[in-house]
């Protein structure tokens, strides 16, 4: 007893000692740049545009995230072949709709029409996968042991990347973009990548209409019920099967959003595009708190800015050359230490409350 | 013919043998209790008519009709709603959308209106609290809730599973009273208890359930005056 009480003491205080020890780096790193001029300076527009294209990259990871949180929400499973939702969609649209559109010209004449067609096309495609994804490998093993489904999702996510590598090949694959979101649009005085803009302007939009429809619709309804009590959802008439699947199709269709969005700002595609996107999402759904539509959304921003200013901001104060090229450890440290100290995530509830 | 008729019902959880063989009807109309103690088979009874478990073709026909062919979620399309043991109210849901879902199958938009104030008339404490969430409401009321959410459906065929559990005295005989009048508009109930007393005292029939075999039945009035139940579930001795 006495020697059990020593050991979870001990990691009490190792894990103490590690959160002291980040935030004395983060604090020191912070003020070292800021006030003892340790690496580069940069001017206040500079600051700007870090948060600016912090806040775009995190509503791409927020849209994705979505995904996550929704299929979680429902079956308390991890779906980590969302990120191939993701790229299934981007790279369908790219090669076979933008291709064609950009090479004719009608992509610059007709800009929206063009970019609508592509989504379109992006999200048909997303949730065609997720849908036969849910059916062929999840729905069989529905009362499967939570870690059964979970190995699943991870070989459905190499059997989509390779299926799509079979069919468009290896390469990267230009995104083209049309001549009326290149360059910068000033507003209020600062200015903004034009698709940095049309990123934050869709993910805006498509985040309330989704909060409005869970909210709103008696669909919504319904998948909130299922979530709760499947049991009891089912003595209500409502056919849990088909409700799963619309929760995967919507998480899929926000999925199908973010890959055209993702093309517009990289200006490219690939069948491996959708592993890295997917685990920074899987890490800012966890870090808002899985389960919680707000609470994604939220993680994917902060996860967003922590990356894009984090590195010039404490990394460099550190004294670490190349510092931007560390933004990855940034977000994957984040999910360690989310996953340690606030597993909830900062607006989900207590894990040990949901029934699995 | 009965409105639901059981037949040599059979139910496994795994190896356990949960359900061996029982038979019972109900005739539309009636309140008819299936009382028993803990293990006896009640809930697997009614998670079986309700199709959470599937039953064996013809084990459980409803108005003549074989209820096996069918998913839980047609069911309540076939006039059966269950309000499940623990009530089972979607806690982040509002008063209000739980009703709601009770009525989900349908699409009579002026009629599930016309219930809701039915529900609320019978309930005046879920009008007061309509957009609350209804997991923060108090056992006695979620039980309220989740009886009107039933009938937001319009059932036939009620089944209530241990409707009193963990209620203060006085909320039981409420909800009973409630019983009573829910079946005097018509609908007819199937309950399930472990409070026999109450049970019988509501009901017109009864049977007595015990480790998944049916070993008595009767009128209420007569089981409780059998030597055997008042010694078993009444308490007399």
């Amino acid at each position: 007893m006495s020697q059990r009480f020593k050991e979870i003491d001990f990691i009490g205080v190792f894990l103490w000692v590690f959160r002291a020890v980040i935030i004395v780096l983060v604090i020191y790193g912070t003020v070292a740049k800021l006030f003892l001029g340790v690496g580069n300076t940069y001017t206040v527009e500079i600051w700007v545009d870090f948060l600016i294209s912090g806040l775009s990259q995190g509503s791409l990871y927020a849209l994705i995230a979505l995904g996550y949180t929704m299929v979680y929400g429902i079956l308390f499973m991890i779906n980590f072949a969302h990120g191939e939702f993701f790229m299934s969609g981007a790279i369908t649209s790219t090669v076979l709709v933008a291709a064609y559109l950009s090479a004719s010209g009608f992509m610059d004449s007709q800009p929206v029409i063009s970019l609508l067609v592509i989504t379109a096309v992006a999200i048909t495609t997303s949730i065609s996968v997720a849908l036969l994804t849910e059916r062929i490998a999840y729905r069989p093993l529905r009362r499967a042991p939570r870690l059964v489904p979970l190995i699943t999702a991870i070989g459905a996510s190499f059997f989509w990347q390779y299926f799509f590598r079979g069919l468009f090949g290896s390469a990267l694959i230009p995104f083209p973009v049309p001549e009326a979101l290149q360059g910068r649009w000033t507003i209020l005085g600062l200015e903004f990548l034009r698709t940095r803009v049309v990123v934050m302007a869709t993910t805006i939009i498509a985040l309330v209409s989704l909060y409005l429809f869970i909210q709103r619709t008696k669909t919504g309804k319904a998948i909130r019920a299922v979530a709760e009590d499947k049991d009891v959802a089912a003595l209500m008439g409502i056919n849990v099967d088909r409700t799963v699947s619309i929760t995967f199709a919507i998480g899929a269709a926000m999925a199908g959003v973010a890959g055209v969005l993702w093309g517009l700002v990289f200006r490219q595609v690939h069948f491996y595009m959708g592993f890295v996107p997917g685990i920074k999402a899987f890490t800012a759904a966890v870090f808002g708190g899985i389960g919680s539509i707000p609470g994604a959304a939220l993680g994917g921003l902060l996860l967003g800015v922590i990356e894009a200013v984090g590195p010039p901001l404490f990394l460099e104060g550190l004294g670490i050359a190349g510092a931007h090229q560390l933004k990855d450890v940034i977000a994957f440290t984040m999910l360690v230490l989310v996953l340690i100290f606030r597993p909830q995530g900062l607006i989900g509830e207590k894990l040990a409350e949901k029934k699995a | 013919m009965a409105l639901l008729e059981i037949n040599n019902l059979h139910a496994y959880y795994g190896n356990i043998h949960a359900l061996k063989g029982i038979s019972l009807t109900v005739e539309e109309g009636e309140i008819v209790s299936l009382i028993g103690g803990n293990g006896a088979g009640k809930t697997t009874t009614l998670r079986s008519i309700s199709g959470l478990i599937p039953p064996k073709p013809g084990a459980i026909t409803l108005g003549g009709e074989d209820l096996s062919q069918y998913k839980a979620h047609h069911l309540v399309g076939k006039g059966v709603a269950m309000v499940p043991e623990g009530r089972g109210v979607f806690a982040k849901l509002t008063v209000l959308e739980n009703l709601e879902m009770g009525a989900f199958h349908r699409t009579d938009k002026e009629g599930i209106a016309s219930d809701l104030e039915k529900i609320y008339k019978l309930f005046p404490r879920l009008a007061e609290r309509k957009k609350q969430l209804a997991g923060t409401m108090s056992g006695g009321e979620q039980q309220m809730l989740a009886m009107g959410r039933a009938m937001m459906s319009r059932p036939n065929l009620l089944l209530l599973d241990e409707p009193s559990m963990g209620l203060a005295p006085v909320l039981v005989e409420a909800i009973f009273d409630t019983v009573t009048e829910i079946n005097k508009t018509g609908t007819t109930v199937l309950l399930v208890e472990q409070n026999a007393h109450m049970a019988l005292q509501v009901a017109h029939r009864g049977y007595v359930l015990q480790t998944g075999a049916i070993v008595l039945s009767d009128s209420a009035k007569e089981l409780q005056r059998n030597p055997m139940v008042q010694k078993a579930y009444l308490g007399i001795e």
